[in-house]
């Protein structure tokens, strides 16, 4: 904390003016802030998934935004979910022990033949920061690998990331590998890296191109809203 | 040495440089994934041929194909500790193939990005990355390069390291830098924050500027905000050939040559002076660079609506040259 004199003691905010507080905590990516936060609001009796969402989840909601607008970059958005991350820490077992609503999990993956992997790890941490559950398969994955982790029946989502025009073609092995086993429709797939589009999306047959990290996260949720509406009709 | 690149320009007043790496050796069988670095000790001869091509359509200077042969990227294939080896032998095939081409070609060693990310967002460690650069930069000067290429860099900080480590070896240089987001870097720096950046460096480079990033138009946009910035020294501008499109399973760039015949000479009269391409460029799109150069002399600088209309749109409104948009929301307090 800062010796200035209008430094904020998170204990004394009240609930409302600490969230808010956390929400611009977590846009300067002050972890140990973040995680004070966390454990002041959890003492206050407020449910675990409150925190995740009403704290957490909305302060990267507007780093998101602001990432999108060309007023975030790449490092803040990093620092914001390392801040982020220290939070979910406490969360997580409590989250698992209440039994609180998952928002969904990802399966993610840079496909075969590429070795990049920033943009991926970048999609990672902010759906992580969005309060999605994602399992990473890190780089050069093999349909096999993404098909496994599929039938493991644990994901809602699948993320397919390539940085070279030579290997972005592959996704749509993945796809058509999917379609052939006819699990495609169990899935929202999405797709992103430098060299893709929107018309590239489509053409590959994914729900949707997300063009960064922070429409990864908007996409993500906007699929998971229609399937629980679907559910629950 | 870069008294050659002067001589050069003096003489003729820009440069062209080469085209694409990867693409034209995926055309060669490169595999995707493969380490392209590898091929230096594989297949010399094909090495050679990628080289020849840029020399045959008229460029006066080609990168080495050491774009990806740092510590760093070469870890991924296991083969980290050849990388001043490697580099030095896409260097000594570029010399063979320089020599022989009967006029003055350079011989530009390129260095492409660690692939990490820097303290303290990151992992890389300042004095870890120099270290990287600095075995590359000797290997390739080891195998005869004239000039060391840093290329695609994102990160100041990365940008920094490069600089620093050329200059313990004292080699000189060139160094780009790819605006793929909005008009900026991935890490944000805007065109005129990376003449600020040059402005304030040690070991400044010869020549500084773009490659890569989204299309022509983008690129020249940066080429427009980096000359608008008045650098003191020349300016690079090599970009795509047009934009990756999806075709009957291949991918394919929309830039055909006469575009980029266009694009060419657009680029000069932006402000560049070291001009060719990147993704995508072949060497009949080189050709048709050099042929286009040279039949017409230096304009005006365009307008963005000039550059739109004849590169296509951007993609983004704006690039961030004017300063950061005000930001809209309230904040609680500042803190440092």
């Amino acid at each position: 904390m800062s010796e200035e004199e209008d430094e904020i003691i998170l204990s004394e905010l009240s609930d409302e003016e600490l969230t808010l507080q956390m929400h611009d905590d977590l846009y300067d990516g002050l972890k140990e802030e973040i995680e004070e936060g966390v454990n002041i609001l959890l003492e206050r009796g407020w449910q675990p998934y409150e925190v995740l969402t009403k704290a957490l989840v909305e302060g990267m909601r507007i780093v998101g935004i602001d990432f999108r607008d060309g007023i975030l970059f790449v490092p803040e958005v990093l620092l914001a979910a390392n801040a982020m991350k220290g939070g979910m820490a406490i969360l997580k077992p409590l989250l698992a022990e209440t039994g609180a609503p998952r928002l969904g999990n990802m399966v993610i993956g840079t496909v075969k033949g590429d070795i990049h992997d920033i943009g991926k790890n970048l999609v990672t941490m902010m759906m992580e920061g969005a309060g999605f559950e994602v399992k990473d398969l890190g780089i050069n994955n093999p349909v096999e690998n993404y098909i496994e982790a599929l039938e493991s029946g644990e994901f809602d989502i699948l993320g397919m990331s390539a940085l070279l025009t030579t290997t972005m073609p592959y996704m749509k092995v993945v796809i058509d590998t999917m379609v052939e086993k006819g699990m495609r429709d169990d899935y929202t797939v999405l797709v992103g890296g430098a060299p893709l589009n929107e018309e590239f999306g489509k053409a590959i047959g994914a729900d949707a191109y997300c063009r960064d990290a922070a429409v990864a996260v908007e996409t993500a949720k906007e699929f998971m809203a229609k399937k629980h509406n679907q559910v629950s009709a | 040495m870069s008294e050659k690149l002067q001589k050069l320009l003096d003489t003729q007043g820009w440069i062209l440089t080469d085209g694409a790496t990867g693409t034209n050796l995926f055309n060669m069988g490169l595999e995707a994934g493969e380490a392209p670095e590898m091929w230096n000790d594989w297949h010399p001869d094909r090495i050679a041929k990628l080289y020849q091509g840029a020399v045959d359509a008229g460029s006066d200077m080609f990168l080495t194909n050491s774009f990806g042969g740092n510590a760093a990227r070469l870890k991924l294939h296991n083969a980290q500790s050849r990388a001043r080896e490697l580099s030095r032998i896409a260097a000594e095939i570029g010399r063979e193939v320089a020599d022989k081409a009967g006029r003055e070609v350079i011989v530009a060693g390129s260095m492409g990005p660690t692939g990490d990310i820097m303290l303290p967002v990151g992992t890389l460690s300042h004095a870890d990355a120099v270290e990287i650069f600095e075995e590359q930069a000797t290997g390739l000067m080891e195998g005869g390069a004239d000039v060391l290429w840093v290329e695609t860099i994102s990160a100041p900080e990365e940008y920094a390291a490069a600089a620093e480590a050329i200059g313990n070896i004292g080699a000189p240089w060139c160094g780009t830098m790819s605006f793929d987001t909005a008009g900026r870097t991935m890490m944000g720096v805007t065109s005129n924050g990376m003449v600020e950046m040059i402005n304030g460096m040690d070991n400044k480079p010869f020549a500084f500027g773009a490659n890569c990033g989204v299309g022509a138009s983008d690129l020249l946009r940066t080429i427009l905000g980096m000359a608008a910035a008045n650098p003191d020294r020349p300016l690079i501008a090599k970009g795509n050939a047009g934009i990756p499109k999806y075709v009957d399973g291949h991918i394919h760039y929309n830039g055909t040559p006469e575009l980029m015949a266009d694009y060419a000479v657009l680029a000069r009269d932006c402000g560049a002076s070291f001009i060719g391409g990147c993704c995508g460029t072949m060497p009949e799109h080189l050709a048709a660079m050099r042929k286009s150069l040279e039949a017409t002399q230096k304009g005006d600088k365009p307008d963005l609506a000039v550059i739109a209309e004849r590169m296509g749109g951007f993609s983004s409104e704006d690039d961030g040259t004017a300063g950061k948009p005000a930001e809209t929301r309230t904040r609680r307090r500042r803190r440092d």
